[in-house]
């Protein structure tokens, strides 16, 4: 709690960074419009011109945060094709985009952590899978997969898989990673005391498992899930450039650098990190109750 | 012997009756297909090396050899004869069984020292992905998968040897000018930041929630706005680089400043250093392992950065720009041969900098005890 004021302290300063950035930024374009009108711009007027440009080169905070506001519940109460007049979701709402997005991710996300899961418990109970896998499952993370997540898109296209799964997968590769190095990790956490004592009550291989290292492993697990649910964001958010900007928080991105709607890729890039924030505090929240329940709350 | 009781008895029966079986339908199904001597290799020696654990020393290793001929013959032949029967497949699994227990022996044989036992660790990951090439070799020819889905390694190798020039263009282009650039400023932007922050308590306590907030955003979607704000050439691409790899370093060096102990800074004081002798004496150094952690994440995101970044507007050059438009034009080798230097690229980069960590933070006891 008392980083509170420190934290709402830097925040502020960057948006007030971001604002004193917006006039410099904006400037060129409003001098350039004041003289082909043949009129001189005083400099309140020209501040005042930077804040509102239709497709500023930096749109102002105040800008943003109007956009998604207007792209989520004022598209939704009163748009005409929005959910109060259509029952369903307008497909011009960040609301719409975002779930098609949050839906890859979260399949992603589950396949690749239980992937993740099950990789880990391999490595930590065969020394020929820790030998081998290991340094492939390091190699595999620099092969830049999201520079080639658009052939995948495309050659599962071709062989007729399209929609969820091919994102998901991306999702699934950036995601697996964190869970296999942070479980690893976490089932190895236990000490050789511990492990002896398992050994005196003569527990088995799965009772060794589930009654110490899975216990045991908990906290590191979570932490990785955290960075994974991130990563599978990202994965999602990528995957669906290569589409052709239909659905989706990357299709919105695509769709206003071609249109040069800048506001709107800065709202869809707020979105986005709504939805990154939630999803990692929401799994915040999950790791506090669990660890509380097994008495590892910290 | 050793070799038995580490991995467990259970996975090497099981590996024996698979090879068994598998080596089985081999013979049976086509008994002129010229997978059957080296099958025939295989099950011998596998079957000495199951009967006779007891063998030591030059017969050991004569056996360790006949074992791992036997394997890369039968691959080899696989490759040649004629494909896709039932037999075929079962011959497969059989290489595929075989190489797996080369991985155990050779995961399970004692480490000499030095260089030697370096070199003897790399064995171990070396044979498993070369088995896995060779699945996709093996896979793609017999299925007849058509090149435009995806093409064999032999044929992307092919095209690597016959567009090097290319290659190199793209590869200055998006890895040198865009990620090495955005990389150097990037990290060097967040050192400083880091340092600045250090000497004020209130600043860290609000910059590392926030940072560890902003390192968790996708960072990468900021890269059309980066296109629009310094053009299509390599600058915006190393302004995205820059923007992915500010954050986790910064995060990672600060907390790196902090992991001192009370007792070490009170030492310091003791011998009335300045800031700059505590930083450059104890700070830095012991700040070392988090920075390094930093720079080895920051690596892998920059090549990500500067190929993603290209995507949306790029000259007609960098690896970005030739994925995206050979896969307009289905030629899929050539996509597969930038995929690989960018791989063999990013490792050698990551590489470097593990290596670097070793020589500096020697001290810090991952890097002990090996």
């Amino acid at each position: 709690m008392r980083n509170i004021i420190p934290v709402l302290a830097v925040t502020a300063a960057l948006i007030a960074l971001w604002y004193a950035a917006v006039v410099p930024m904006n400037a060129q374009w409003a001098q350039d419009q004041a003289r082909r009108a043949g009129t001189d711009l005083t400099l309140p007027a020209l501040i005042a011109d930077t804040m509102s440009q239709q497709r500023p080169r930096l749109p102002a905070p105040h800008q943003v945060a109007q956009e998604l506001w207007n792209s989520t519940v004022v598209e939704e109460m009163t748009g005409r094709r929005g959910f109060m007049n259509t029952g369903s979701l307008s497909n011009r709402s960040l609301v719409y985009h975002g779930w098609v997005t949050l839906s890859a991710t979260l399949l992603g996300f589950a396949i690749g952590s239980g992937l993740g899961i099950a990789l880990a418990v391999g490595i930590v109970h065969n020394r020929a899978m820790d030998a081998s896998v290991m340094p492939w499952a390091i190699a595999s993370q620099t092969i830049p997969i999201l520079a080639i997540a658009p052939m995948i898109i495309v050659v599962l296209n071709a062989i007729g898989i399209t929609g969820l799964i091919p994102k998901a997968i991306i999702s699934t590769y950036l995601s697996f990673f964190p869970v296999v190095v942070g479980m690893v990790k976490g089932l190895r956490a236990p000490d050789a005391m511990q492990l002896d004592l398992m050994k005196t009550y003569s527990a088995s291989g799965p009772q060794v498992f589930s009654k110490l290292r899975w216990p045991s492993a908990m906290p590191y697990l979570f932490a990785s899930l955290k960075v994974a649910i991130a990563a599978a964001l990202v994965g999602a958010i990528v995957a669906e450039l290569p589409t052709g900007a239909v659905a989706g928080l990357g299709a919105r991105l695509l769709s206003g650098s071609y249109y040069g709607q800048t506001v709107q890729i800065w709202s869809a890039l707020f979105a986005a990190a709504i939805l990154a924030a939630s999803m990692v505090a929401l799994i915040g929240v999950i790791q506090r109750a669990t660890l509380r329940r097994m008495g590892m709350a910290a | 012997m050793m070799v038995l009781r580490d991995s467990g008895g259970v996975q090497w029966a099981g590996m024996a009756l698979g090879l068994l079986a598998a080596a089985g339908f081999g013979v049976a199904g086509a008994a002129g297909q010229p997978g059957f001597l080296p099958l025939a290799a295989l099950l011998g020696a596998t079957l000495v090396w199951l009967v006779l654990p007891k063998v030591e020393g030059l017969a050991r290793g004569a056996l360790l050899a006949l074992l791992i001929g036997a394997v890369a013959f039968a691959a080899h032949g696989l490759l040649r004869g004629p494909m896709g029967h039932a037999s075929f497949w079962a011959a497969v699994i059989a290489v595929w069984l075989g190489a797996w227990m080369l991985v155990a022996i050779f995961a399970d044989l004692p480490r000499s020292a030095g260089l030697l036992g370096r070199l003897q660790g790399l064995l171990a990951p070396l044979t498993f992905g070369a088995t896995l090439l060779w699945l996709w070799e093996v896979t793609v020819r017999a299925l007849e998968v058509p090149r435009v889905i995806l093409p064999a390694p032999s044929a992307i190798w092919d095209r690597i040897l016959r567009s090097t020039d290319v290659l190199w263009v793209d590869f200055v282009q998006t890895f040198v000018k865009g990620a090495l650039s955005g990389y150097a400023i990037g990290v060097g932007a967040a050192l400083v930041f880091a340092l600045a922050v250090d000497r004020s308590d209130f600043l860290r306590r609000g910059l590392l929630p926030v940072g560890n907030f902003l390192a968790a955003l996708p960072i990468i979607g900021t890269a059309p706005i980066m296109v629009m704000w310094f053009g299509f050439d390599w600058p915006s691409k190393a302004a995205v680089v820059v923007a992915m790899v500010f954050f986790p370093m910064l995060v990672n060096t600060v907390q790196g400043l902090a992991a001192t102990e009370a007792m070490q800074r009170d030492l310091m004081r003791t011998y009335s250093a300045s800031w700059g002798q505590a930083l450059l004496k104890l700070r830095l150094p012991a700040a070392m392992p988090f920075i390094f952690n930093g720079l080895k994440i920051s690596s892998t995101l920059a090549l990500i950065g500067a190929i993603v970044a290209e995507f949306f507007g790029s000259p007609t050059r960098g690896m970005g720009f030739r994925i995206s438009t050979e896969v307009g034009r289905l030629q899929l080798d050539m996509v597969w041969a930038e995929i690989a230097v960018a791989a063999l690229a990013g490792s050698l980069f990551y590489g470097l900098i593990a290596l670097v960590e070793r020589g500096v933070t020697f001290w810090h006891p991952s890097q002990r005890g090996r």
